[in-house]
């Protein structure tokens, strides 16, 4: 061997073996050198590669495969040793680099199974949310078809537009082959097909006790529901009666048969539901989804409310279509009334003027009649006519009062006047009446009563007389006693009305006026009808007493008119009555004191200017109080007074007292010797100049007394209890003509 | 001084009652300056004199055989003072009593005995207060509001 240091290779390099190891080698260092440029080439092309680090590593180890490669190419003739050298070194890093890469690839391989195994994982997701948004999408559609039910349905108030809209629209949006709508009868024990999508509905009902349907109204879900039930119906067609599945759910209504009673909800089983009913078709394969489920539900509930909604406005314009007829009715009424209120005023008005002026010509020349001369029985007719004309007179001012008063066309006439003076007129008025009959007439004023007020003072003094009139008239005897006071609110209230509260003000006050008296009375049942038109108190009334009955009834309107309130009140029949009315009056602007001063003067001046100073008066009674009261009185009117507590010590001062007495006022009735006793003594024994005038003293108020006083002597007759006015006129009388006349008796 | 026929406030309440009536009118109004004391003296007078006619109608209503003639005369005597006072109510009392006595119905008799003296209770007791209370307003040098009418 030839120490030129180089390697000979095994095999003599012609030999082709050789060669074809050598063109091998060639191509593996070709594609072993490609391999790297490619993958760094499409590395470089994608952007996302993790491991870069590894494809270094690898292409090293390719690259220096492919070195290795190369560099055995040249191993194949004779070479130096530094081929070899570099060969081995070649080699050497190869294997350390291989094994390396070798050791990488075991933790990167399973890295990148992975990712394909992930890549799988997406991949699947992806298809689930796919399907998902499919979902979503077909419920959003959903959704909107219910929108838009929902919008049809309630932009119609019209029951039948919103049960067909609803089903139309139902079956579009879910295909259906048949959606039907089950009503209740009136009777509520059956269910009857009121609309349906494609069928005829042809009177079919189901019972309302069918267990599908029971099992259907008792949830408030749509209930998957078989194909066989009786609600099943569909158009029918030929060879086809099966369909797909169907659905059913209840649809509450409100309750239209009876008015709406929102309060009482009854259990669940009385109120009255519809159905609704929907069949897929039966050819395809569908089944009913959830939210198709869900959807249907929400729809009945609206139809629900669509409906109810439908109901009351139903009732609410038949309630108007009501109230408008009642209106025109109404005014129609009005407007005839009306007619006839004016028509009743022309002829009262006409007849009015009509009735009044014979009416006046009889009274009047009855009583220029009654002035001339005419034989006694003349004179009677004369009188009845004259009585029964005024009554007339009366009567149909009276009616024309009522009717005035009645339709509110009456108006006071408001004016400034003396209150007071009212009253006394009244009590002028009734008195000489009163006084026919024996009774007693008081008035008695309260202390705060204005002597002024503002008001209608001749329909005041039309009540008061009226009320003062019928106490005198249904009192037989006794005393009739009228009391006039300012209103307090401490008085008694009507017991019928406690209501009538009246409160005085700024520039308005209350009178109150009471007339007691001891007559009739009335019973308390009969009080309520005494105030209607021509009711009295009983039928015989009017045949012993008279009257039209107007009274009380035009009284009540005139004191109604004033504001204010009129009772009666009794304890019974025989017990007397008590009538009580309220006025309201106003208080009169702040007047001239002139008018005020002048009125009460008349009271204290009048006829009494007699002075009786000097007026002797011997007061015999064995009641010490009546002594006493008589003996003031007379001391009042200015007399000197001596009493006597019997008849005997009348007697007995008579004769003692140098100087006589003047008047001698005995009562009647005491023990031992009476007043009658008295008289016949002294008229024994002392002539008629001698001796001083006799007044009996009485309670009784009949004619016997009278009669026998006058009898034995007596130049007079007082009826106790007596008032100094009273006392007053009958001295002055006795004093200027020697004996009281019948009127003056009287009092 | 106003003088003349009125009525004071309190005692106007017992009319409205139907307790007193016009004829205590009367005697308010004859009260004055020169008689200061006239009703107060009139009204004492009554009551005493009734509680005494009272006792004895008691009296002669126990009495056995009764006299129905004493009886009528005493209620007549009650009847005449209640009247001129004007204590209406006891005088409709006396007014029925009578009837009975008239009848000789012996327990109606008692039983308006009872009511005489029951109305006379009320009158007295009422018209005292009032009056009582008057004389210590005036005495007090106040002014009872009488006013003309």
């Amino acid at each position: 061997m030839e120490a030129c240091n180089c390697v000979e290779p095994q095999w003599p390099p012609d030999d082709l073996l050789m060669r074809y190891q050598y063109i091998s080698d060639f191509f593996i260092a070709l594609a072993y050198f490609s391999i790297p440029l490619e993958l760094i080439y499409f590395v470089k092309k994608s952007s996302i590669f993790p491991y870069r680090w590894v494809l270094v590593q690898f292409g090293a180890f390719i690259v220096l495969c492919g070195a290795t490669h190369l560099i055995s190419l040249w191993t194949f003739s004779s070479h130096s040793r530094t081929v070899a050298v570099v060969l081995t070194t070649a080699k050497v890093l190869t294997a350390v680099v291989s094994c390396a890469t070798a050791l990488m690839l075991v933790h990167i391989i399973p890295d990148l199974l992975s990712v394909k195994t992930r890549e799988l994982f997406l991949k699947k997701k992806a298809a689930e949310l796919d399907r998902e948004m499919g979902l979503i999408r077909t419920q959003e559609e959903t959704g909107r078809h219910v929108r838009m039910l929902t919008h049809e349905i309630r932009s119609t108030l019209d029951r039948h537009t919103i049960l067909n809209t609803t089903l139309i629209e139902l079956g579009k949006t879910l295909s259906l082959e048949e959606c039907t709508l089950w009503m209740p009868t009136a009777d509520g024990q059956e269910l009857e097909l009121k609309n349906a999508l494609r069928a005829d509905p042809l009177h079919v009902t189901v019972s309302i006790h069918h267990p599908t349907i029971k099992q259907v109204f008792s949830s408030p879900r749509a209930v998957i529901i078989s194909p066989n039930s009786p609600v099943c119906v569909t158009r029918i067609r030929l060879g086809k009666y099966m369909t797909g599945d169907v659905v059913a759910v209840r649809v509450p209504l409100l309750d239209q048969f009876t008015n709406f009673h929102f309060s009482d909800w009854p259990d669940r089983k009385t109120r009255p539901y519809a159905l609704m009913v929907l069949m897929l078709p039966a050819d395809s394969a569908r089944r009913w989804h959830v939210h198709e489920l869900e959807l249907v539900e929400v729809v009945a509930d609206q139809v629900a409310v669509a409906l109810s909604h439908a109901s009351i406005l139903e009732e609410s314009t038949r309630a108007r279509d009501l109230l408008m007829e009642q209106n025109v009715a109404l005014e129609h009424a009005r407007q005839e009334a009306e007619t006839a209120i004016r028509a009743r005023n022309d002829f009262l008005a006409v007849m009015n003027h009509e009735m009044r002026t014979p009416m006046h010509a009889i009274i009047a020349l009855s009583s220029l009649l009654q002035e001339t001369e005419l034989s006694p029985e003349q004179r009677s007719m004369v009188e009845t006519v004259l009585k029964s004309s005024n009554l007339l007179a009366t009567l149909i001012n009276d009616v024309l009062d009522l009717s005035r008063l009645e339709d509110g066309s009456l108006e006071l006439d408001i004016r400034q006047f003396n209150l007071p003076d009212v009253f006394k007129e009244v009590l002028n008025l009734v008195k000489p009446i009163a006084s026919v009959k024996r009774l007693q007439v008081n008035l008695t004023m309260g202390p705060d009563v204005p002597d002024t007020a503002v008001g209608d003072d001749k329909r005041l003094l039309q009540t008061a007389l009226n009320v003062v009139g019928n106490a005198v008239k249904f009192t037989k005897e006794g005393i009739v006693n009228v009391f006039v006071g300012l209103e307090r609110p401490e008085y008694p209230r009507d017991p019928r009305q406690p209501d009538f509260r009246p409160t005085p003000g700024d520039q308005h006050f209350y009178v109150r006026v009471q007339v007691r008296d001891t007559g009739l009375g009335l019973n308390p049942q009969d009080i309520p009808m005494l105030f209607n038109k021509f009711v009295q108190a009983d039928s015989t009334t009017t045949r012993n007493y008279g009257g039209t009955g107007l009274g009380l009834a035009i009284c009540k309107r005139f004191v109604n008119l004033m504001d204010g309130h009129i009772w009666i009140e009794s304890e019974g029949v025989g017990k007397g009555s008590i009538v009580t009315f309220v006025v309201k009056l106003n208080v009169p602007e702040p007047p001239s004191h002139h008018s005020i001063q002048i009125a009460p003067s008349s009271q204290s001046s009048g006829s009494g200017c007699r002075d009786f100073s000097g007026v002797r008066v011997l007061v015999t009674d064995d009641n010490g109080v009546n002594r006493m009261v008589t003996r003031g009185l007379l001391i009042r009117l200015g007399c000197e007074v001596t009493l006597a507590s019997s008849g005997r010590e009348c007697l007995q001062m008579l004769s003692q007292r140098s100087q006589a007495f003047t008047v001698l006022l005995l009562d009647v009735c005491m023990p031992d010797m009476d007043g009658y006793e008295v008289a016949i003594q002294i008229n024994q024994r002392l002539g008629r100049r001698e001796r001083p005038l006799l007044v009996a003293l009485t309670a009784n108020t009949d004619r016997q007394t009278h009669e026998k006083c006058l009898r034995l002597g007596m130049d007079g007759v007082i009826t106790k209890p007596i008032s100094l006015e009273k006392m007053r006129m009958v001295l002055t009388e006795l004093l200027e003509r020697g004996s009281i006349s019948e009127v003056t008796q009287r009092l | 001084m106003v003088s003349g026929r009125g009525v004071d406030e309190g005692v106007f309440f017992l009319f409205w009652q139907g307790i007193l009536d016009d004829q205590f009118t009367q005697l308010q109004m004859l009260q004055d300056e020169s008689t200061p004391d006239f009703l107060e003296e009139v009204v004492t007078l009554f009551f005493d004199d009734s509680v005494k006619l009272l006792e004895n109608l008691s009296e002669s209503l126990k009495a056995d055989p009764l006299d129905y003639k004493v009886v009528d005369g005493h209620v007549h005597q009650f009847k005449g003072s209640s009247s001129s006072i004007g204590a209406q109510r006891v005088m409709q009392v006396c007014i029925t009593f009578r009837h009975c006595c008239d009848n000789k119905d012996k327990q109606g008799c008692l039983d308006h005995l009872a009511k005489a003296k029951e109305e006379f209770n009320i009158v007295r007791s009422k018209l005292g207060k009032m009056l009582k209370l008057e004389k210590k307003i005036v005495d007090l040098g106040g002014v009872l509001p009488f006013m003309d009418c």
